[in-house]
């Protein structure tokens, strides 16, 4: 997931911990956070994800005028090609981080994205599938790596049972 | 406040609940957090009527998150050196999640001393929905 321009946002991060139902408020309370090992407010560990908000095209935000595959008048705005994809569905199926240095409001991630490995198996309970993996990099506005970040992703071929 | 390795013994256990009764609100919370809209999380209609589940489900990512609460509520603020998990089996409304920890190991690299970590969350019949690991710096 790609992404130029993530700005690190204390409203951002308080949401993102409320989220998550994190009350710390290493969180929420600069005052509280300036008293803590870190000294600053910092994001939860899984918060580089929401660089989702900042990327480009993301194929996961609807965009104003475009067709949206969530429902309104009819329960999907993009029709499936007919004996198209069969009911399958994208899955995130793992996801790892190695945090190398820290993360405060008014830094400015940059993110690079690597294509990782892909392969497929058979599952038990959603048909073939098929993994692969990206590796993506975030480096901060002194281009210090502050962490990186794997993800596996899985397409199955028909609805989990 | 971070641990140190005099409290601590491989074997030794961290359990908390870190979910009760999930709301579809709080999936819609995290999805206008994250930034991932995917209707399969928050759009009853799609998910039953054209992706054909049951009902919608919580991102793979919010289990991560809240079980991500437990570690760091074990190992302190900006504590952790590693952490990565599979996502087991789907995560739904109504579900209690309970993440727990366990010290695999306390090993010194490059003049720290680290805390290896196996993670494990359950829902409320015991079901696994993530598994994986977390490394965390503690105090000598």
């Amino acid at each position: 997931m790609a992404t130029d321009h993530f700005p690190i946002e204390a409203g951002h991060i308080m949401l993102f911990a409320r989220s998550i139902g994190d009350t710390n408020p290493i969180y929420h309370d600069a005052g509280a956070a300036a008293e803590t090992e870190p000294g600053h407010v910092i994001p939860p560990p899984t918060f580089v994800q929401a660089s989702a908000q900042f990327t480009e095209g993301y194929n996961l935000r609807p965009e104003p005028g475009q067709p949206w595959f969530g429902s309104g008048k009819e329960p999907t705005g993009v029709q499936r090609a007919p004996g198209g994809e069969g009911g399958g569905t994208g899955f995130h199926a793992e996801q790892h981080y190695e945090y190398h240095a820290p993360i405060a409001p008014g830094d400015v991630l940059r993110a690079v994205d690597k294509q990782g490995k892909s392969w497929e198996r058979e599952g038990r309970r959603g048909g073939t599938l098929q993994f692969s993996e990206s590796i993506t990099e975030y480096y901060n506005q002194d281009d210090v790596l502050v962490v990186t970040a794997r993800s596996v992703g899985v397409q199955t071929s028909r609805v989990v049972e | 406040m971070a641990l140190s390795k005099s409290e601590l013994s491989v074997g030794d256990t961290h359990e908390e609940v870190v979910v009760e009764d999930l709301t579809r609100t709080q999936i819609i919370q995290y999805a206008g957090a994250s930034g991932d809209y995917n209707p399969l999380h928050t759009d009853e209609i799609f998910t039953t009527q054209v992706a054909g589940y049951p009902t919608v489900f919580a991102h793979g990512m919010l289990s991560m998150g809240v079980t991500g609460k437990m570690l760091t509520n074990l190992v302190g603020d900006g504590r952790l050196t590693k952490y990565g998990v599979r996502f087991v089996n789907q995560v739904w409304p109504g579900d209690t999640l309970t993440a727990k920890a366990t010290v695999d190991a306390i090993r010194e690299e490059d003049g720290e001393t680290l805390v290896d970590l196996s993670v494990s969350t359950v829902n409320q019949d015991g079901a696994e929905v993530v598994k994986g690991s977390a490394t965390a710096r503690i105090d000598g």
